[in-house]
């Protein structure tokens, strides 16, 4: 025989005493004994597999018995055994993903229908959170397919404003989108492709005062950047904070893509702890890129996301994959964890955000060489005037012969800027000549290269092209 | 709704709310003391949760014995206990259903941005298959009319 003492929950069911006398050599026969007399307790005491409730704590004297042989502990007569709760709950948590309305089983009927996804996943994607960085070519296609498969919150970054030039790849936005808000227009489309979700926009230029900020809420960073800076400061913050990054990068035919800063695996700077020196590795915005390229990588981004929010399959976790669209090919390099890496490393040297324009040797403004004085330079509307005068001048175009083909000066000559020092043979030293490219900044270089060897009279045309047509001919395009 | 009613006091409210937002974004906890469905005390007892405050708390049995014994010493019975739900409204989660006890009353205070919204109170069902909601009546109002169960 002993004592079991009840605690205030459960006086209810003991005929409201607070101690009850059972028989017994064992605490699990006391509760039995106990649930025998008194059969309101037991659904409160145990599960339905039988065990005792996590929650439901057995003392035996002033020990758990869990620290003692937990149902087998013996009791003696003089013990006291003590039935004493804790007390336990909370908010939602990750673990208990909302549920879906019947709407959105509709909506998602493809994906709960799959085992690997089903109901359980399903609700994973709505509980879960992901910030795309930027809402053009990558972001484009990343946004609109996480969207669709109901990632619950979407972030979106971006400072930009729909231009016609983006209009061949970035299909979140439409011909009357141009002129927009690239947020705006990004978020009506994606309001409209998915009412269920909710966008969160942020029209800011990523910096390292406000990324950690702006990252800390979300699970997965989608990097849709087209820069060196703000590539390398979405990785170190990605690492920093401990969140996976859904890389993709694009160039022409050649598209890039990984997952960087996941759990043991690599990061960007794991493959290049150094950025390239600055002007050599060309943007899209001076090299160009295949409208269809994002939507391949952008896709495998979104991809890569939904199987890390879903923790299925072999994410792309130290591997970086190449993709060429000429050659309609895929390949693998196998990336490795550097313990040497500056942010991801055993000994980490990056330890909060830096100024990335400094460390990519990207100076902002000046965006002509300096070494171009006034006294080298025309404008648009001096070289007209001229023009119009009836002065001799040469005008030499340096741009790509594909780029002469959008639009021209009349009267140009088209010698690329690379094959200047082969062929400048082809102009005469007593010409008044006219450099002139895009915007003024290749031509500036052919002018310093034609004054090197001997060219007395050379002018740069500032602005290039583009101010030409702003200012004299805008019957033109512009690119 | 079920026929379960509890009256708080407004020093009672006061202080629930108040122990609700200073530990947001974190969830607080503590005792209900008072008799006959009428809570005159609050005991505010430390969230051990090793599962992240943020999402869960935890009345260990030493804080819940502790509870006990202050109930008896102030001259009232525990009655139930009370919980924060930051940045969530204040209806009882799976979680709470699953780790619930019986009889005790449960009120739950949602807090967001660290200023407290709805209260509300909760009771297990007999078969533990979900929460009844309860009407949380103010104790110094004589006119029942006055009584603003705050709703989630």
């Amino acid at each position: 025989m002993a004592k079991i003492l009840i605690p205030t929950p459960l006086r209810p069911y003991t005929d409201k005493q607070d101690a009850v006398d059972v028989a017994g050599a064992t605490v699990g026969e006391l509760l039995a004994d106990l649930t025998r007399k008194h059969s309101g307790l037991k659904g409160h005491l145990y599960n339905e597999q039988g065990k005792l409730r996590s929650f439901v704590n057995i003392y035996v004297n002033d020990e758990d018995i869990r620290y003692l042989q937990h149902e087998k502990t013996p009791v003696a007569a003089d013990d006291t055994v003590s039935i004493i709760p804790s007390v336990a709950g909370g908010a939602p948590a990750v673990t208990e993903a909302p549920t879906l309305s019947n709407d959105e089983v509709k909506r998602y009927s493809r994906h709960l229908i799959m085992p690997e996804v089903g109901m359980e996943g399903q609700r994973k994607l709505k509980a879960a959170s992901v910030l795309c960085i930027g809402a053009g070519g990558l972001g484009s296609p990343a946004a609109m397919y996480l969207a669709a498969a109901g990632v619950g919150r979407l972030g979106i970054v971006d400072f930009d404003v729909v231009d016609f030039s983006n209009l061949q790849r970035q299909i979140l936005h439409g011909t009357p989108d141009v002129g927009r808000s690239k947020l705006a227009s990004a978020k009506d489309r994606l309001n409209a492709l998915n009412p269920e979700i909710q966008i969160d926009t942020y029209e800011t230029a990523l910096s390292s005062q406000n990324a950690l900020k702006l990252f800390e809420p979300y699970d997965v960073i989608v990097d849709g950047t087209d820069n060196f800076p703000t590539r390398y400061l979405v990785n170190d913050a990605c690492v920093l904070l401990g969140k996976p990054n859904a890389y993709g990068s694009i160039f022409r035919f050649e598209g890039q893509a990984s997952v960087f800063g996941a759990k043991d695996g690599p990061c960007y700077r794991c493959l290049y702890p150094e950025p390239p020196p600055p002007g050599l590795v060309p943007s899209c915005a001076e090299g160009g890129v295949l409208g269809v390229l994002p939507g391949i990588i952008g896709v495998i981004q979104a991809t890569e996301t939904i199987k890390l929010i879903l923790g299925v399959g072999e994410p792309l976790v130290g591997r970086f994959l190449i993709f060429d669209a000429l050659r309609m090919k895929f390949r693998e390099l196998k990336l490795r964890r550097d313990p040497e890496c500056p942010v991801c490393g055993t000994h980490p040297t990056v330890t909060h955000l830096i100024d990335y324009e400094q460390f990519c040797g990207v100076t902002p403004a000046a965006p002509e060489p300096a070494v171009v004085s006034n006294a080298t330079e025309i404008t648009s509307l001096e070289l007209k005037q001229r023009l119009d005068r009836g002065d001799k001048l040469k005008i030499v175009d340096v741009r790509e012969p594909n780029e002469w083909q959008i639009c021209r000066i009349p009267g140009a000559v088209l010698i690329p800027l690379g094959d200047v020092p082969r062929r400048y043979h082809e102009l005469d030293p007593n010409d008044e000549l006219i450099m002139q490219c895009r915007s003024g900044v290749r031509s500036a270089k052919a002018a310093d290269f034609l004054r090197s060897v001997g060219f007395p009279r050379v002018l740069n045309l500032k602005g290039g092209i583009l101010d030409w047509i702003d200012k004299v001919d805008p019957s033109q395009p512009k690119y | 709704m079920s026929d379960h009613a509890l009256i708080v006091t407004r020093d009672v409210e006061a202080a629930i709310r108040r122990h609700g937002e200073a530990t947001y974004p974190h969830e607080c906890c503590g005792a209900l003391v008072g008799r006959d469905g009428r809570v005159t005390a609050t005991v505010a007892l430390p969230n051990t949760t090793e599962e992240g405050p943020r999402r869960r708390f935890l009345v260990r049995p030493s804080d819940y014995r502790e509870a006990e014994r202050r109930s008896s010493e102030l001259g009232g019975e525990l009655l139930g206990f009370y919980h924060s739900h930051p940045d969530h409204p204040a209806r009882p989660s799976q979680y709470d259903l699953d780790h619930a006890w019986p009889t005790f009353a449960y009120i739950i205070v949602a807090v967001a941005n660290k200023s407290s919204h709805d209260m509300t109170v909760w009771y297990l069902k007999e078969d533990r298959s979900s929460f009844e909601e309860g009407t949380l009546n103010h104790g110094e109002d004589s006119h029942s009319n006055a009584a603003p169960a705050v709703h989630g």
